[in-house]
């Protein structure tokens, strides 16, 4: 057999192996899906726990509906949690699903399309009533008629198992179902050779007050596991081995892009020396920052929960003035609200961070699925001349590093900065090497004390940043404000040079920064060739594969991945130049693509996708090699 | 450092911009006021803020010779509840107007007063909109012909005492613009009371709205126009103060007596009680010119500002959490070593 390299190799071509017994799987991708009430976050992230600790590489993509608790059954209820998990470098939740945990026809009906062929689906049997099934819009049993016939079936009466396994703690019934997914957990890391005592800690501490439902649950997740262990199960379906991903040593923790935020939030404070004020309003996928900032009291951050958008971003502005940094979080709706604020602080030159974790749009759209459609928000969505630095994350977490980068450049240039996440980089998780603080540079903030040859108006001649006197400093008083100033003394001006000359050093200061933000690299490849597939953001992950692939296959393209989105790294466009094509895969209909054209009058292509999901692999790889041959 | 600080005076708070309100506005008496005000209040001048939002009164911190912020339309109660957050030793002023405060900023008026932010929140009543050239306003009496309602406003006025009352503020007062025997000390009190001190002044616009407030401020028809409240003392009015208020208890309404005509005594009139909130409400809705209108402190009942249980409650989780520690943070919960 040869040596399986290629982590897109799935389990799935093992599983239909049967004279392999399948020892060796460099990378499989296991889907949970359930009704939006059976726990399936839960079950996947100790799944995602237990396999971070067994020491696999991974990426998870939690998936769930809009609705908090639809009807139990219905295809819109549907919650989805999917890992991928391997012993190389991982960067996405994998293309195809290799196993499908379904607790319900809905769960079945609306995620067998993405199952590999010859993949695995695990379902509980007893939710196969003609009810549920009729609901699920299936006119027939598909566990019985053959429409699975190309996968792998394992249908367990769940249900009954658990109720059995649980009696013993007199629960009742309902409360006794609900420990169904723990069962389920249970034979997953049976298949999959995880340890369960994570999951069973978690389970202690979470129902702590309730040792009976505790108890019930371990139980239930026991059960599960010695149902793999002992019971018959089809040929082929035996216990399969990811060896552990060979990754940088050191200390590691799994972290979603909002925790990785926050953190990062914070660093940038305690670097920068200045209390952080957190000011929002609940917004999905943007809130969670808000509920996680909301926890760290002991830290130098307040969290606000405003009575709107518009208040949210203006309080903060307010506790910039007054000498903290004001931040401000939300998705594109709730941005094109604190618009006219953004501007006010663009106009009076005030540090601000607003971040925008973008959801499917426009208008409510798509809340809890992910895009990248608020670029042309973040760049030019406000009235004027109101340019601002735009920086993007590319995994979860370096939600964490570009938050510290957001604060430096707020707080030494004097500007808002938009930082652009998105749903998916939010609400997955990834495997984190841990940052020592102690090794970050800081750059603490020196605020105005002298009183001799004050002016709200004086700039840093080489950074162009306004002054910062906070109220409070004595001799120091001084009125800021929408209106026009004047460029020697800041007082109010409606004189036409003058406006011109303000418009120029704001525009200036931003375009300079660009001075001080790090050049553009190439991720992997070449620095110069036939193809560079050009990305930002969260599509990091399936255009590092989708490249890595193809070189391996001895195609001539490099990744690049642009993190400051406004001003451009100055070496950008030569950079590009230099490549005979350009790719540029974006979830939207074309933004950035449009950005190169402009800036650098290259003739880039586009790569477009607003499905609500991530970029597959493969669509990376099918792009670029018809790119390519394009331009043979 | 323990030198006694020089007092300070009007010219000390006055800054060097050259005021810009038409001729005649009753935004210049209030400025004169507020700066003759300041230097006898106990507040050091840099710990002096002023925050506004859009319209002719919100030029009102550029005259100022202390930290102001001019935003935007109708957020100065958002910035300046982000300033006091930021730093709650500031004394912070919002200045406003009918338009800006209650018309697009309505909302955020309703909850820094409901949230008690400790704040002095002056809101210039003119009834119209000035700085976007005579456009009836939230608070524009019925019928008020103006360039958007040619033929006369239809819709019901707001009354801004009542919405602060209804907001849950806890400090409610009125004056009038060019009475400074009578603002200066109700700015005061504003400025003693610790929370949300919401403010209405009465202010003549004499390019748009001229005059609309002679009924209350003619010194010939004020006795009788005006009721002006002090905190304990019964409810008169009129020339001779034979006029007065009482509470007709069968049908729960204010009604006006005469005691010389009507058989009642001084006893039979309420007493103002600032701290009543019910007697509040009645008397926000007293208007010309069924009754006499009430200027002064309508509402005072001080409660904890929102920056006190705000830093409380984090006092508190530090101290039971302790110091922050962002190494040790990163490394909470489940890690794992890869060697």
């Amino acid at each position: 057999m040869d040596k399986r390299v290629d982590n897109t190799m799935s389990v799935v071509e093992d599983l239909s192996d049967l004279d392999l017994r399948a020892k060796a799987v460099s990378g499989v991708a296991i889907r949970f899906t359930g009704d939006s009430g059976d726990g399936m976050q839960l079950t996947g992230s100790s799944f995602t726990e237990a396999t971070a600790i067994y020491g696999n590489d991974l990426a998870t993509f939690p998936d769930f509906p809009a609705e908090i608790r639809a009807p139990a059954g219905s295809t819109f209820g549907v919650s989805a949690f999917q890992i991928y998990f391997g012993s190389e470098d991982v960067t996405t939740a994998g293309d195809q699903v290799d196993v499908l945990v379904a607790m319900n026809p809905a769960a079945l009906i609306t995620n067998v399309k993405d199952l590999a062929v010859g993949g695995l689906i695990i379902v509980d049997s007893d939710a196969f009533t003609s009810r549920n099934l009729t609901r699920a819009g299936y006119k027939s049993n598909p566990l019985e008629d053959g429409s699975l016939d190309a996968y792998r079936l394992l249908a367990i009466d769940i249900t009954k198992q658990v109720v059995e396994v649980v009696k013993p703690h007199g629960l009742s019934h309902k409360f006794a179902v609900r420990c169904k997914n723990m069962w389920t957990l249970g034979l997953t890391m049976w298949l999959f050779d995880r340890s369960r005592d994570a999951a069973i800690n978690g389970l202690r501490a979470k129902f702590a007050s309730k040792p009976e439902i505790a108890e019930a649950n371990v139980d239930a997740l026991n059960a599960g596991h010695t149902y793999g262990e002992t019971a018959e199960l089809p040929t082929g379906i035996e216990v399969y081995k990811i060896p552990p991903a060979d990754v940088t040593p050191g200390l590691y923790r799994n972290t979603t892009g909002t925790e990785a935020m926050a953190y990062g939030l914070i660093a940038g404070g305690q670097l920068a020396e200045l209390p952080i004020v957190f000011a929002s309003y609940p917004i999905t996928p943007a809130s969670g920052l808000l509920h996680t900032l909301s926890n760290q009291k002991q830290f130098d951050v307040i969290t606000f929960q405003a009575e709107d958008e518009i208040a949210a971003v203006c309080t903060a502005i307010g506790a910039s003035f007054a000498g903290s940094l004001g931040v401000t979080s939300s998705s594109g709706p709730g941005i094109s609200l604190k618009g006219e604020a953004i501007s006010l602080a663009c106009a009076t030159e005030l540090p601000l961070i607003v971040i925008n974790t973008q959801r499917g749009g426009p208008s409510t759209g798509l809340p809890t699925k992910t895009e990248q459609s608020d670029l042309n928000q973040a760049l030019f969505g406000r009235h004027a001349d109101t340019t601002l630095p735009v920086i993007s994350a590319s995994t979860s977490s370096d939600c964490f590093d570009v938050a510290i980068e957001a604060v430096r450049i707020a707080t030494q240039f004097r500007t808002p900065v938009l930082i652009l996440s998105d749903g998916y980089l939010a609400n997955a998780s990834q495997p984190w090497r841990i940052p020592d603080f102690n090794d970050i540079e800081p750059f603490a903030v020196k605020f105005e004390v002298e009183a001799a040859g004050f002016s709200p108006a004086n700039r840093d001649p080489e950074t162009l940043a306004r002054v910062w006197a906070k109220p409070g400093t004595k001799g120091l008083e001084h009125r800021i404000g929408g209106i026009e100033r004047d460029f020697e003394t800041g007082d109010i001006s409606y004189d036409s040079d003058n406006h011109q000359k303000m418009t120029d050093i704001r525009k200036a200061k931003i375009d300079g920064i660009a001075k001080y933000i790090p050049a553009q690299d190439v991720v992997i490849g070449n620095d110069s060739g036939k193809l560079a597939v050009v990305g930002w953001g969260s599509t990091h992950g399936a255009i590092y594969q989708g490249v890595k692939r193809c070189r391996a296959e001895g195609l001539d393209v490099s990744h690049i991945h642009v993190r400051y989105l406004w001003p451009l790294p100055l070496n950008l466009g030569e950079l590009l130049s230099r490549f005979d094509s350009l790719l540029v895969p974006e979830m939207n209909t074309g933004q950035f693509v449009e950005v190169i054209r402009s800036r650098f009058l290259i003739d880039a292509q586009r790569l477009n996708k607003v499905s609500g999901q991530p970029f597959k692999i493969r669509e990376i790889e099918e792009a670029i090699k018809a790119q390519l041959e394009s331009h043979k | 450092m323990n030198a006694p600080e020089q007092k300070l005076t009007l010219k000390d708070f006055a800054s060097d911009q050259e005021v810009r309100w038409c001729p005649g506005c009753g935004d210049y008496a209030i400025l004169k006021t507020i700066q003759k005000l300041l230097p006898e209040l106990d507040t050091a001048k840099e710990n002096t803020v002023f925050i506004s939002g859009i319209g002719c009164s919100s030029r009102f911190p550029y005259y100022m010779n202390t930290y102001g912020f001019h935003t935007i339309h109708g957020r100065a109660p958002s910035v300046a509840t982000g300033v006091k957050l930021a730093n709650p030793e500031l004394d912070v002023w919002v200045i406003t107007g009918d338009g800006d405060g209650l018309s697009i900023g309505g909302n955020h008026m309703l909850h820094v007063l409901r949230r008690n932010v400790d704040l002095q929140i002056l809101l210039f009543n003119n009834e119209i909109y000035g700085l976007t050239k005579g456009q009836y306003s939230p608070t524009s009496r019925i019928g008020t012909r103006s360039p958007s309602t040619p033929d006369g406003s239809v819709d019901m006025p707001l009354r801004p005492c009542t919405f602060a009352i209804g907001a849950g503020a806890r400090f409610v007062a009125r004056s009038i613009d060019t009475e400074a025997k009578h603002l200066s000390p109700v700015l005061k009190r504003a400025h003693e009371h610790v929370g949300a001190s919401f403010v209405e002044i009465y202010q003549n616009c004499p390019v748009y709205n001229d005059g609309i407030f002679d009924y209350i401020k003619d010194k010939k028809t004020a006795a009788e126009t005006r009721l002006v409240l002090e905190h304990g003392k019964p409810l008169t009015f009129g020339k001779d103060d034979e006029m007065g208020i009482r509470l007709n208890a069968r049908e729960l309404k204010l009604e006006i007596v005469n005691m010389d005509r009507d058989g009642v005594s001084i006893d039979d009139l309420l007493v103002h009680d600032e701290t009543n909130k019910v007697l509040a409400q009645m008397l926000a809705e007293l208007k010309s010119p069924e009754f006499p209108e009430p200027i002064g402190i309508l509402y005072c009942n001080p409660a904890n500002a929102y920056h006190t249980d705000f830093y409380d409650q984090r006092d508190a989780v530090r101290k039971k959490k302790g110091p922050g520690d962002l190494n040790a943070l990163l490394r909470s919960g489940h890690t794992w070593t890869v060697s």
